[in-house]
């Protein structure tokens, strides 16, 4: 093997491959992990053995069946697990587009851990957690500038949980004005999030989606034959999942306020417009951020997270409870809006990510907000230019001369050519250590996928990743099968996805593993 | 600083000039500005945005921060009897070892191959719980106990095709006003009562209100005060017969020792994992389970992520991925079943390392040890003159102190305590307002004889 330091690509890469076990497989019958403390003598002979004082009827009789394993064969194993798993901090992780995988200082996670953040109970008496209120209230300022919005909830869990809450605000809204019954339709677009349908109809809307229009804006005479008196409000991204951003947007809102409707703003591809356009000037009632994206908190395998939600001024007493106010002394909890929506979550939110995006706006400030957009930018202009260039990718749609912070490509041209898609090239990209990724149902765009650079990497970072595309594709006319067979050097081979559809064969827990595929077989 | 002199900030790399115009001229663009040549000058922001200046050493970020922070006072700083839907427990040394992992940290959603270690953590983290819980099937964490309730009730709303839901009212005030708005107006929410003195379920009350509209009835148990409820097998043939289906929310971290739910007839359970192995982050480290039998009618209503296992290409090889993906909202959007997005799935891992830590040997004394001490702070409280416990019935963990007797509300016995170290019980009355100078008092294994007779003390010398 030579290693051949001219290419930018690293094809020797192999990731970690342990084939660990399952843990229950580790189990051996008297091993321990841990031993929680034991009761007192002087309270076992006040008491007893604590368990008799349970009604007959509720204690457990058979044991739990958890593995019995020693502790440093379950640190093992989860260390194992977490080589077998490549997080952002060693992928250059822009494959996975809509997602603004960026940089998470670890200074924010030191930060973090202390004890003054991550041993605070919810109930604690105000004057205990002024600093935590504090924080909440200058993130609600913050996020004020950002967005021009007048107040902000960091109640919500997420980004699709902020949208679920905006749609309770318009149910609230249109309810108070006697109109929720004939107000029943929200409009959105097919390129903004499925949550701004699915979270919104949970309310019990029916949902009108617009698609766009050949140059990939939003169709506004769309737009204007969906709104009506049943209009109760858009919900809808800009600059939308293509990267395209809406010119109109104004003119959108507008329709739909003329209509009677509210106009909510999912803002999850918020980061190459901080500082440059804003939610409240674009004529929007309400918007979100989410931390865990834009403001650099991470994702955590898929949370927790948090949807920073903010609303005008008139829709200020519909936010879930509570609020944080500051008399100019202290810090408090307001739970009195007149029409709140009520909770969304227990307790207040998402405090250590909070904390977490806290730290990052402090440190880049008004101005490093407004470099991160414009950097992010131009690294997604600059994979843009060179990735329409390989033979087989294209970026539909022809509308805006520009792309903001992501590009929604295609390889129909490369799969008409080869029968290699974009399944096909997500698996191969794991052969170099990188991720892309396989999502975007249903797909409007054929063969589609979505990279989103952010502002985290260099640009030799972004050169090494548009190197594997390069490489990937051309492998597609030289040898398909290599690519078609992939992965080869990631953790595991092609799965049988035979496994996930079929009542009789899905295992989603170890014990139905056990019953349907080793009890049954005996 | 002139800005000619500014360093790059440190997690911009492309804002080095030299990189950034390496970029620019590649692009034929000298000003960045052109590239939002797109959006309208109407719609461009031209102010400053108010926010404080960048504070770019990290040193200095840290100090700033953490001065903030140090307007705290933490339950490590004092004494704290506080629970109600977060608790302090203690977080073994390998969880957060774990947890911190760069690659669990920083990892989202990567596919099965390059992410199989966080496929099978979480599929590990479902069959724990499956195992604890004694069901087949449990997701991949939700936001917390009010959302996998919620979504419980919705899910009974579709397989029962009912639209009502009847809700115990024992539960915390902000769990209820959780389901209740994520219910409504699609499905009517109405409340069953309990007794007043053993805090049992008034079986009268539930059978009288439960009809053929009823989707399902929800349960805590133990419940938001602690009460352990007896009447199971009662309840579950009342609902049963009527068609309806039991939902029971239990906090996990006591089923080392009491029954779970599933053994008196739960069709789905829900609850929180906070309590295994996540630090309280003032209730920021919430996470929902949900759990149900491996029956199709089940399975295809979730909305979560559920994580399978599988064979791949190579024999004796696991492989994991997405069990019936095609019913959330990912694909399906507003047809999929609720929505799916980014929730909890780090506390999930937590969980899993800590059951796995556990076993269940560690879950049965833990919960001895919690019950034990609960009882030894219980029977010590209701010694202190005119100080009662209310509900005459078996608590896990919580218990409801009532300072009626004793002349004294609950704010000044907690600002007394307070002023002496120890948080007091939460005050249950704003919520509760039968509960008239109660709180909510929490013991779990962090407390130690020396804690709990330090509580009592202060607390016979304040009253």
């Amino acid at each position: 093997m030579n290693i051949n330091r001219e290419s930018k690509l690293r094809k020797n890469f192999h990731q970690a491959k342990w084939d660990e076990e399952i843990i229950f497989q580790l189990h051996s019958k008297g091993q321990r992990g841990v031993i929680p403390p034991q009761t007192e003598k002087e309270i076992e002979n006040k008491v007893g053995d604590g368990v008799s004082s349970l009604p007959k009827s509720m204690r457990r009789e058979n044991t739990p069946g958890l593995p019995e394993v020693g502790q440093m064969r379950v640190l093992k194993h989860f260390l194992r697990l977490s080589q077998e798993n490549l997080g952002a901090d060693l992928n250059i992780d822009i494959g996975q587009g809509t997602c603004t995988i960026k940089y998470n200082p670890k200074i924010n996670e030191v930060i973090t851990r202390s004890e003054k953040a991550s041993d605070l109970h919810p109930f604690q008496d105000e004057s205990t957690v002024q600093g935590a209120l504090k924080i909440y209230h200058e993130m609600d300022k913050y996020f004020r500038e950002i967005s021009g919005m007048d107040r902000f909830s960091l109640q919500p869990s997420s980004g699709s949980h902020a949208i679920l809450t905006m749609a309770s605000i318009v149910q609230k809204y249109h309810e108070v004005r006697g109109e929720s019954d004939q107000r029943d339709e929200v409009i959105t677009t097919i390129f903004s999030h499925p949550s701004d349908a699915a979270a919104v109809a949970v309310k019990g809307y029916k949902i009108i989606t617009i698609y766009p229009d050949e140059n990939g804006f939003p169709d506004i005479e769309a737009l204007k034959s969906a709104v009506s008196e049943r209009t109760a409000a858009l919900f809808i991204t800009n600059p939308e999942d293509i990267g395209i951003f809406n010119p109109r947007i104004d003119e959108f809102t507008k329709i739909v306020h003329d209509a009677g409707g509210l106009c909510a703003y999912d803002q999850a591809n918020a980061n190459g417009i901080l500082g440059i356009t804003r939610a409240k000037d674009a004529g929007f009632d309400m918007c979100f951020f989410n931390l865990h994206k834009t403001f650099a908190a991470p994702h955590g395998c898929g949370g927790p997270a948090s949807g920073a939600l903010g609303v005008i001024r008139e829709l200020e007493q519909f936010l879930p409870v509570p609020v944080v106010d500051f008399d100019g002394e202290k810090y408090k909890f307001n739970f009195d809006l007149k029409n709140s929506v009520g909770k969304t979550r227990s307790f207040w939110g998402v405090f250590p990510v909070i904390l977490k995006s806290y730290a990052w706006i402090r440190s880049l400030g008004a101005e490093g907000l407004k470099e991160a957009a414009r950097i992010a930018v131009l690294n997604n202009n600059y994979l843009l230019k060179h990735i329409t260039e390989i033979d087989g990718a294209d970026s539909p749609f022809k509308g805006g001369k520009r792309r903001i912070e992501q590009v929604r490509y295609t390889w129909e041209k490369l799969y008409n050519e080869t029968g290699v898609g974009t399944f096909d090239v997500t698996c191969r990209m794991c052969d170099f250590g990188f991720h892309l990724w396989s999502s975007h149902h249903p797909f409007i765009v054929p063969e589609p996928f979505t990279v989103e650079p952010t502002e985290s990497y260099s640009k030799h970072e972004l050169d090494e990743y548009l190197e594997g595309l390069r490489y990937i594709a051309e492998e597609a006319r030289t040898n398909p099968d290599v690519v078609k067979s992939a992965p080869h050097r990631s953790v595991v081979h092609k799965i049988d996805e035979s496994w996930f559809d079929d009542p009789e064969k899905w295992a989603i827990t170890w014990r139905l593993y056990l019953k349907k595929h080793v009890e049954n077989k005996k | 600083m002139s800005e000619k002199q500014k360093p790059a900030h440190p997690y911009i790399p492309n804002s080095a000039p030299n990189l950034k115009k390496a970029i620019m001229d590649d692009l034929g663009i000298n000003d960045i500005e052109q590239l939002y040549e797109d959006i309208p000058e109407k719609l461009r922001f031209r102010g400053e945005l108010k926010i404080p200046e960048p504070i770019l050493s990290e040193l200095e970020l840290k100090k700033h921060v953490l001065n903030i922070l140090s307007e705290n006072v933490s339950c490590e700083d004092n004494l704290s009897f506080l629970g109600g839907g977060c608790a302090q427990h203690y977080v073994p040394a390998i969880v957060d070892e774990v947890v911190n992992r760069s690659e669990f940290l920083t990892a989202y959603a990567g596919e099965p191959y390059e992410d199989h270690g966080r496929f099978q953590a979480l599929f590990e983290y479902q069959s724990l719980m499956a195992e604890l819980l004694d069901m087949d099937v449990v997701n991949v964490p939700t936001y917390d106990w009010g959302q996998a309730a919620s979504t419980s009730v919705r899910m009974a709303e579709r397989i029962t095709g009912r639209g009502e839901v009847l809700i115990s009212e024992y539960i915390s005030d902000d769990r209820f006003r959780v389901i209740k708005n994520y219910c409504e107006p699609v499905m009517k929410v109405s409340r069953f009562k309990h007794d007043l003195l053993t805090g049992q379920i008034n079986i009268n009350d539930l059978s009288s209100k439960i009809d053929k509209n009823t989707a399902c009835v929800y349960f805590e148990n133990p419940s938001f005060f602690g009460i352990i409820e007896e009447q199971g097998d009662q309840i579950s043939e009342i609902i049963h017969k009527n068609g309806s289906l039991m939902i029971v929310g239990t906090d996990p971290i006591s089923l080392g020792v009491l029954k779970p739910p599933s053994h008196y007839g739960a069709d789905i359970v829900c609850g929180d994992i906070q309590t295994l192995g996540n630090h309280m982050y003032f209730g920021g480290s919430l996470a929902g389970f949900i759990a149900t039998r491996d029956d199709k009618k089940f399975v295809a209503e979730y909305p979560s992520r559920l994580f399978g296992i599988a064979h791949t290409s190579v024999e004796g090889e696991w492989g994991f991925g997405d069990v019936l993906y095609d019913r959330t909202s990912f694909g399906e959007r507003e047809k999929g079943k609720e929505f799916v997005g980014t929730a909890a799935a780090l506390y999930g891992i937590a969980a899993a390392v800590y059951l796995s830590l556990m076993g269940p040997e560690g879950m049965k004394e833990l919960g001895q040890t919690i019950i034990q001490r609960a009882l030894y702070a219980k029977k010590h409280i209701s010694e202190i003159p005119g100080v009662k416990i209310k509900f005459n019935s078996a608590n896990f963990k919580e218990f409801v102190v009532d300072f009626s007797d004793t002349g004294n509300d609950v704010e000044y016995i907690n600002q007394k305590l307070r002023e002496l170290g120890i948080f007091g019980g939460h005050s249950l009355e704003p919520n509760f307002p039968d509960l008239k100078n109660c709180a909510l008092y929490c013991v779990t294994e962090i407390h130690s004889k020396n804690d709990i007779d330090r509580l009592v003390n202060e607390i016979r010398n304040i009253v």
